[in-house]
């Protein structure tokens, strides 16, 4: 089979950071291919600065290559200076690890993590020299298939991928490959063949298997075409993270890349409930990492890389049970044999949490991450994202007072019910930071990042619409006008790139077509503004007859079928309805693991339980219950009578006396 | 390895030594960071044979098991060949190494051409290049900074320079340059592969290897890019 390195590598002295192309990270493998295997190449479909990180895509490059019927290989999206070079010498997309052909491999395994990348998947298809369209495919070609978050709205890349894999992928992709082993044994005749056989694996979806109803502009229904495969396809759920103690070998690039450090999974799932967050929603139940097992795999994981910080990395990583002893252990251990930092990239909103950052940062005190996310207590409870302003101002009188200088708080714009009250709260938080900070530092300062929400699929704003690109630049203006005096600094993230993650977001099979005309006209790595103009979107609508609004800015219904309906992420449908109307009546709905069960799904229709060390929140501030814990560890969190759960239309969260 | 940026291979550098377990000393203040110090940068693209870093430790090295050591932690095609202690308070290797010697080869050009370029050049009292330094582009003689200049093999278009590092490091490209600007339109010279062939300190008129000078103490170690 085909080694392209020499002509690559005539070509890489004329790009920038060559290194990006050439492979031999450390904890790489150079796989041996046989016909007997199935050979993998996982692809994110992102700059690899950005794409080398990802854990899922490390994970399954472990497992796979510990299979004896399995190879995997790794590639990511070339840089728009080496695509010219190699559309112009008519080099095809390859692996990092072998440098062989994309279209060599027998499946192309895309992570997707965020809709604005879904051009760059077709440009990889293309590059590979398979027909972006999964319709216009032969046997030969390598099948196509997708993983990660934004699968769980699968349509609008219907057309173009030929399977998505739905949550975990530990276990599935085991049962994958043995579904493409059998039909490459058989001789790879009939492409529908391994398709159907694909489409009954449990968690995995085939769209070409389906047929989608209009009415109008109206999905009105999507349809199996064979009475094996399933009407509403699950997610893949792996119950014991103890099992999986991957990355084993993480890579360790030659080139700087984001999180370039050693990352250490806690645990996966969320309960906080915050409304807008569709990773929280969709990855239940929480799943928490046996504490010794954390421990191993940082010891074992520094000694093996060289990496001098290590990130503990999930959801909310402060509330893994026993967070304060597992970070305190870590910091004993790695001081004594070098100076090894620690990093919790996902910061809750209080003083205990400040407290567990400064034991780990006792060195390069520069800057605090906090995310609020709404401006005022009512948006808050809104969003369900229950910091109470006490919380924050204890949160950054701690931080200050421990010898951080900057602080930096995220918020976002366009929420439901959102006023210019809420707005013009987030410039009086700021200003307030700032004041704290200068009791103790007179170089304190606050930098505001304001981002413009997207609804997500599966969440509880699925039925919200929008805020249109006018909107959210006007809530931004309003914000900077109001801080234009005060020392806090604004950031803001382009409202004309939220509206094409809008499009995406909630899309259904017709926006396929859309990011099709998007692509062919030049339009990929939408993700990086240097590249993204909304105007290729809109104009690509337009040829297509659809209406942006009617995507994007507008108001869902409750009996309006839903694009993604067929895909189930464990939540029932009138949980999250309820939990819409919850938010509407400003109520918020305390974490699950230390309040009775709102009957989300997810735990019984799984027959799976939170797997956590401790069901009581830990101390200090209100953790996210709106709640005064300052004694913590007792529970002082009002159990909320049956009647009041949400479900039955009740109220959500008590502020306790 | 040639594609990796001197700063890369920095990191990989210092990664390697925590794998191996060398027993590093740090700076003290806010921000520890390992003593370890590079010789001059050596261009994205460009392979060496003769690199240099001087590493302070906290204790001495069993030199031998340290070379294997570290590298099998380095990434491939990076070895560290050669360990020698360093002398209390040496100079750095950036204040002392004063000739870079490379070998060159060169495109638009076939073999037999290249030495009258080569002694047209020589004969040269100044060849004016544009240069860019700092983003800004300016004329420069950089005839003074070309120390040697010969084609090793007659049948390859190939030649060997050193350059000086004071009063500025010339560049390899900008040595093509001249190349080219002397052959004028006859040929369109250009760098096809760099390699570094040596790092020189002078001392008293004689030029030694980094590894030869100012022995004692810790280490300063010679490491070799493939």
């Amino acid at each position: 089979m085909s080694n392209l390195w020499p002509r690559i590598e005539s070509l890489l002295p004329r790009v920038e950071k060559p290194a990006r192309y050439i492979g031999m990270e450390r904890g790489s493998v150079r796989p041996e291919h046989h016909p007997g295997k199935v050979a993998w190449l996982l692809l994110y479909p992102d700059a690899y600065e950005v794409g080398l990180p990802n854990q899922g895509l490390q994970i399954l490059y472990e497992i796979l290559n510990e299979r004896d019927d399995a190879v995997a290989e790794r590639s990511y999206a070339p840089w728009v200076d080496l695509e010219a070079e190699m559309r112009a010498h008519g080099v095809p997309l390859f692996s990092v690890d072998t440098h062989r052909a994309a279209g060599d491999f027998d499946v192309l395994a895309f992570n997707l993590s965020a809709e604005l990348v879904f051009t760059n998947l077709l440009n990889c298809v293309d590059l590979a020299g398979v027909p972006v369209r999964s319709a216009q495919r032969h046997p030969e070609h390598p099948l196509i298939l997708a993983g990660g978050h934004c699968a769980f709205n699968p349509e609008p890349l219907a057309d173009y991928v030929d399977a998505f894999v739905m949550g975990d992928g530990e276990e599935v992709i085991a049962e994958i490959t043995e579904v493409i082993g059998a039909w490459k044994r058989s001789g790879r005749a009939h492409r529908e063949q391994v398709l159907h056989d694909l489409a009954t694996v449990p968690g995995v979806y085939v769209p070409s298997m389906y047929d989608v109803e209009y009415d109008g502009p109206r999905v009105v229904g999507v349809t199996p075409r064979y009475p094996d495969v399933p009407a509403v396809v699950d997610k893949r759920t792996v119950a014991d993270l103890a099992e999986w103690p991957y990355p084993k070998r993480q890579l360790v690039p030659l080139v700087e890349v984001v999180h370039d450090r050693l990352n250490v999974e806690l645990f996966r799932g969320c309960t906080r409930g915050c409304r807008f967050c569709q990773a929280g929603m969709i990855t239940r139940p929480v799943r928490e990492r046996p504490l010794e097992q954390v421990r191993t795999m940082v010891r074992d994981g520094l000694r093996r890389t060289g990496y001098d910080e290590v990130a503990l990395t999930s959801l909310s990583s402060a509330d893994f049970s026993g967070i304060d002893g597992l970070v305190g252990g870590i910091v004993e251990e790695q001081t004594a044999t070098g100076s090894v930092s620690l990093s919790l990239p996902s910061l809750r909103v209080d003083a205990f949490t400040v407290g567990v950052a400064s034991e780990i940062q006792r060195v390069r005190r520069t800057g605090l991450t906090f995310a609020p996310e709404a401006g005022s207590w009512r948006l808050r409870q809104v969003i369900n994202k229950l910091v109470t302003e006490a919380d924050l101002y204890a949160a950054v009188d701690a931080a200050f007072s421990q010898g951080w200088r900057r602080v930096k708080l995220y918020f976002l714009t366009g929420l439901p019910t959102e006023t210019d009250v809420d707005t013009l709260g987030i410039a009086e938080l700021a200003t307030n930071v700032v004041d704290i900070g200068r009791r103790y530092t007179k170089g304190a300062s606050a930098t505001v990042s304001v981002g413009g929400f997207v609804p997500k699929p599966h969440t509880p704003f699925q039925w919200f619409g929008q805020n249109s690109v006018d909107e959210l630049r006007r809530k931004v203006s309003l914000l900077r006008d109001a801080l234009r005096r005060s020392p806090a600094k604004v950031r803001w993230h382009d409202p004309e790139a939220s509206f094409a993650e809008g499009i995406a977001s909630r899309g259904d099979r017709r926006i396929g077509a859309v990011i099709e005309r998007v692509w062919r006209a030049g339009g990929t790595f939408q993700e990086w503004s240097e590249h993204f103009s909304l105007g290729r979107w809109l104009d690509a609508m337009a040829a297509e007859g659809l209406d942006p609004d009617w995507y994007v800015t507008r108001h869902r219904t409750e009996d309006e079928v839903l694009p993604w309906d067929h895909i189930a992420a464990g939540l029932h449908r009138d949980f999250l309805w309820q939990d819409w109307k919850a938010a509407l009546a400003e109520h918020g709905l305390p974490d699950c693991r230390w309040t009775p069960c709102y009957d989300c799904g997810v735990c019984t229709g799984y027959a799976l339980e939170h797997v956590v060390a401790a069901n009581v929140p830990p101390a200090g501030g209100s953790q996210g219950t709106g709640q005064d814990l300052a004694t913590g560890h007792s529970v002082p969190v009002q159990l909320l009578p049956a009647g009041a759960r949400p479900r039955s239309g009740g109220t959500g969260a008590r502020v306790a006396g | 390895m040639r594609f990796i940026s001197h700063r890369d291979v920095a990191r990989a550098f210092e990664r390697a030594f925590r794998v191996a377990e060398v027993p590093l000393a740090f700076t003290a203040g806010f921000s520890p960071h390992p003593k370890i110090s590079f010789g001059p940068a050596l261009a994205v693209g460009y392979e060496s044979d003769a690199e240099y870093l001087d590493l302070e430790c906290t204790e001495e090295v069993d030199e031998t098991r340290w070379t294997a050591e570290v590298t099998a932690a380095l990434p491939e095609g990076i070895a560290v060949t050669r360990v020698a202690p360093l002398a209390d308070r040496a100079p750095s290797l950036q204040e002392e190494i004063s000739v870079l010697a490379y070998e060159v080869v060169l495109g638009g050009i076939p073999a037999d051409a290249v030495g009258p370029v080569v002694a047209d050049l020589l004969g040269r009292a100044s060849v004016e290049v544009t240069v860019s330094r700092k983003g800004e582009a300016r004329i420069d003689d950089i005839r003074p900074s070309v120390l040697a200049l010969h084609q090793p093999r007659p049948y390859e278009a190939c030649v060997v320079v050193e350059v000086a590092t004071r009063p500025r490091t010339l560049r390899v490209v900008d040595v093509v340059h001249g190349l080219r600007a002397v052959a004028g339109d006859a040929w369109p010279i250009e760098e096809s592969r760099v390699r570094r062939t040596y790092q020189w300190i002078e001392r008293g008129g004689a030029r030694h290897e980094p590894l030869d000078v100012d022995r004692r103490s810790d280490a300063r170690t010679l490491e070799a890019c493939a």
